[in-house]
């Protein structure tokens, strides 16, 4: 039984992408130097670190959450990654000194980041702390936590190998694109082909149904937010090893970027309804805007304004969309 | 002046309606209904669910704008755009669920809308808080109007509702069911109060399921059924029976019929199953039900509102883990009643009661609302497999035959027997041993009706045991081989099909106040008539 071609509903789901595509055009009329590769290179690296925050955030949006904490956290396992490199794990008491490899430095900030997204989790779900709450006080917490591991300085010179993750290129994509990618990918396949990515879409459009139809809502809900702590983890090490060097004050505002990614993309607030191709396109119409912007000597205080617009008349177009 | 001119050419009639007619859909929830409301007197308005009791009440309290027929409040015509309006006029509800704002207090919830004000335009706290302890002296409530509502008890704050009424002034209090979460003694001084009322002209429109206290309260009662006025009579000139007898009395023929199909085997077995009250500690949602239902069998739960059924479904499937106690097998091996992921792994399936809110997520399409519960019978190496996800969802939307263009429609642009198919597709799904049926057949039309219950007979002939509320009785007589009726949590009867009739039904459906009595002895209670 195939299922015959709706145009309406086709039109309705790609306005994002008709967006990108009208903004691509009209940057590469009006802003000499946009259609470049050179620019190209920079619009994906740009977007790289929010990609990856936005696809953990697309995941708690669809629970019908939200995660304020995910630039907190990214900075927190970005410190964590960076001390380690530098100085290793000392254990005073045993008098005990071990050195971490990146590999081992990448996986304990993955880790870190894990955890502080499960304890967002059981917050939300043991406590019942409202979303909202419960993530505003971890960016709190690890925002501070992020200041008193580093001192207050920035973590630098964290070795060339390292360096390199963020900063290299395959076959002329930038490796940061490439592991954004990756985790885009992966984390479709997961939403729309697993058990787990099914029971995401149940949990966020009806709750009450979901549980009935035998989920074990709270499970779901702890896997989401680690997943996005540990994603916030990939953002750090992109970030991290791109700048070779961890700030205590790394990813400041990200989560506002982030959440206006997945929103852009279509994906509603109120949970059920979005995907993770539609907030790669939200992120995507962000970084084109402020290359575009930039490239085009818009004033910086300008930018925002525009930018904050862009959010409004997007999530306006999806209203009238899901009222027809 | 004029309204008082009126009243004196028409001194007895405070409000009429006169051929409402109200239709939701295809549903026609009030049909040609007339009644008229006389100053000073109770007026009680009984009916079965579904008689259109709530519908008449809230044209007349202004919820409602769109319907045919005409209101006359004090013999001038109305109209009622809002509820605000309805109330300025001079009538108030008093809803089942009260509609106080918890955190703000006395004073301010009585005058929530219109506070008074001081010349420069802030809140004067101070004569509301005058005027509020005025009212609340009236009601002989004596609490600190500055008190928050959330802090007084159910009682209470009804008769905050009633104050707020009276600071309308009102002529015409509406009430639906005020009896139902309060106390014995806040009763009786509810009653009094409401006494009082009419002394002073005040009209009460009373809506109730029991008896007694229609006979205890009301002067006049207004029986409807499917949206009709079947009659109004005195109170004195007419018994129980004969008002039971008014609000049943449809016509059975043409309504489909169970096929035989009960087996030996008992499927399902409750005892003792028990849901704690979730606000007054001593009392029970559901008390103490012990049931059984076989292969093939139907067992219907009938009960009036706020019976117990969907709870005692619900406790079934493991839905209230922390108030629930007493014990379920399937097939002789029991059954934790803490997680509905039990009652699925043990064969029980629950199509609840309010299908948009409890059984679908409306944003699905149909393929993954009806694989939802048993995704695992579609994966392949750890991944949803596509073509047995659409083979699943086809196999259900033939044999449900669910009208849908295709398995990708999103659930909520279905019609809402089509929906409540999908939520009984997700379940067959999860080859059920045990289906529990919530008023399956609420709110849709009478075709979907009967698919739906040719379906059940078709499941129960596959050995399936079945149990079904339904607050229907032609419905329940038709399709339950054994029927089984609730009021207020108890078990209060039970009957096999055939030996029902409506009058036995609704007689045991409707609660008692003094409830004990039904399991004393019949000395004692001769004794206690004779005192």
């Amino acid at each position: 039984m195939p299922d015959r071609f709706d145009f309406k509903s086709t039109i309705s789901r790609f306005h994002s992408l008709i967006a990108l595509i009208l903004m691509i055009a009209a940057f590469g009329l009006f802003a000499e130097g946009f259609f470049t590769v050179g620019n190209c290179r920079t619009v994906l690296m740009q977007i790289s670190v929010n990609t990856c925050l936005s696809v953990g955030m697309t995941l708690v949006i669809l629970t019908g959450g939200i995660d304020l904490s995910v630039g907190a956290v990214l900075a927190f396992s970005g410190a964590i990654m960076a001390g380690l490199l530098k100085s290793g794990l000392a254990i005073e008491g045993l008098n005990l000194y071990v050195g971490v490899t990146v590999l081992g430095a990448v996986c304990a900030g993955c880790l870190v980041g894990a955890s502080l997204g499960l304890f967002n989790g059981l917050m939300i779900t043991r406590f019942k702390v409202p979303p909202f709450v419960a993530t505003l006080a971890m960016l709190t917490i690890a925002r501070g936590a992020t200041k008193l591991y580093t001192g207050g300085e920035a973590i630098t010179g964290l070795g060339d190998s390292f360096a390199r993750i963020g900063s290299g290129s395959l076959l002329g994509i930038p490796n940061q694109a490439l592991i954004a990618a990756l985790i885009v990918g992966v984390t479709a396949i997961l939403l729309k082909r697993t058990r787990f990515g099914r029971h995401v879409y149940a949990v966020g459009g009806n709750e009450e149904a979901a549980k009935l139809s035998g989920l074990n809502v709270n499970r779901i809900k702890l896997k989401v937010y680690s997943i996005a702590g540990a994603l916030s983890a990939v953002g750090a090490l992109i970030l991290t090893s791109k700048l070779n060097s961890a700030t205590p004050v790394a990813g400041e505002g990200y989560e506002l970027d982030s959440i206006a990614a997945v929103v852009i993309g279509g994906t509603s607030l109120s949970g059920g309804r979005g995907s993770v191709l539609g907030t790669v396109l939200g992120a995507l119409i962000i970084g084109v805007l402020n290359s575009g912007l930039v490239i085009m000597g818009v004033d910086p205080f300008w930018q925002k304004v525009i930018k904050g617009f862009v959010i409004l008349l997007a999530v306006v177009i999806d209203r009238l969309n899901s009222e027809e | 002046m004029t309204a008082r001119m009126v009243m004196t050419h028409d001194n007895r009639t405070a409000l009429t309606a006169q051929g409402v007619t109200k239709c939701f859909g295809v549903t026609k929830a009030l049909d040609n209904a007339s009644i008229e409301i006389l100053a000073g007197e109770v007026h009680a308005i009984v009916g079965e669910n579904g008689a259109g009791k709530s519908t008449l009440m809230k044209i007349l309290s202004g919820v409602y704008q769109e319907y045919e027929g005409t209101l006359c409040f004090q013999g001038r015509p109305v109209t009622l755009p809002n509820t605000f309006m309805a109330q300025q006029t001079g009538i108030c509800m008093i809803h089942q669920e009260l509609n106080l704002i918890p955190y703000l207090s006395i004073s301010e919830n009585i005058f929530l809308g219109r506070e008074f004000l001081t010349p420069f335009g802030l809140i004067d706290v101070k004569r509301m808080r005058i005027e509020a302890s005025q009212l609340l002296d009236k009601l002989d409530l004596h609490i600190d109007p500055d008190r928050p509502v959330c802090q007084l008890r159910v009682g209470q704050q009804q008769l905050i509702e009633i104050a707020k009424a009276l600071a309308f002034d009102a002529q015409v209090i509406i009430m639906d069911e005020p009896t139902s979460a309060i106390s014995d003694h806040e009763v009786d001084m509810l009653f009094e109060l409401i006494r009082a009322l009419t002394e002073q002209g005040v009209a009460i429109v009373y809506i109730t399921h029991k008896m007694e206290e229609v006979f205890q309260i009301a002067q006049r009662i207004t029986v409807m059924r499917d949206g009709r006025m079947i009659g109004t009579h005195l109170a004195r000139d007419i018994k129980e029976n004969e008002i039971v007898a008014m609000m049943v009395g449809r016509d059975l023929k043409d309504f489909f019929v169970k096929a035989e199909a009960v087996q030996e085997t008992a499927v399902l077995q409750v005892r003792d199953i028990c849901l704690n009250h979730p606000t007054r500690p001593d009392d029970y949602l559901v008390d103490h039900v012990s049931l059984s239902c076989r292969r093939g069998e139907v067992l219907g739960l009938f009960g009036l509102m706020g019976a117990g059924r969907t709870e005692l479904l619900e406790t079934l499937f493991g839905v209230h883990p922390k108030s629930a106690s007493g014990q379920v097998w399937v097939e002789g091996r029991e059954v934790p009643i803490d997680l509905p992921q039990d009652a699925i792994e043990a064969g029980i399936a629950l199509v609840p009661e309010d299908r948009k809110r409890q059984g679908l997520v409306l944003e699905m399409s149909v393929r993954d609302s009806i694989s939802l519960a048993s995704l695992n019978q579609v994966e392949s190496c750890g991944f949803l497999n596509p073509r047995l996800e659409g083979n699943l969802a086809r196999d259900y939307i033939e044999r449900l035959q669910i009208k849908t263009p295709n398995a990708h429609q999103k659930v909520k642009n279905l019609s809402g027997g089509n929906q409540q198919k999908v939520v009984i597709a997700k379940w067959l799904a999860t080859h059920p041993m045990v289906l529990l049926l919530d008023d399956p057949t609420r709110g849709i039309d009478i075709n979907a009706k009967n698919e739906i219950y040719k379906l059940i007979s078709e499941l129960a002939l596959t050995g399936m045991a079945i149990v079904m509320v339904s607050s229907e009785l032609p419905e329940i007589m038709r399709i339950a081989d054994r029927i089984i009726v609730l009021a207020e949590g108890r078990q209060t009867g039970e009957f096999l099909r055939g030996q029902a009739t409506e009058e036995s039904l609704l007689k045991a459906a409707l609660p008692r106040q003094q409830s004990s009595h039904k399991n004393a002895d019949p000395i004692s209670l001769l004794k206690g008539n004779t005192d």
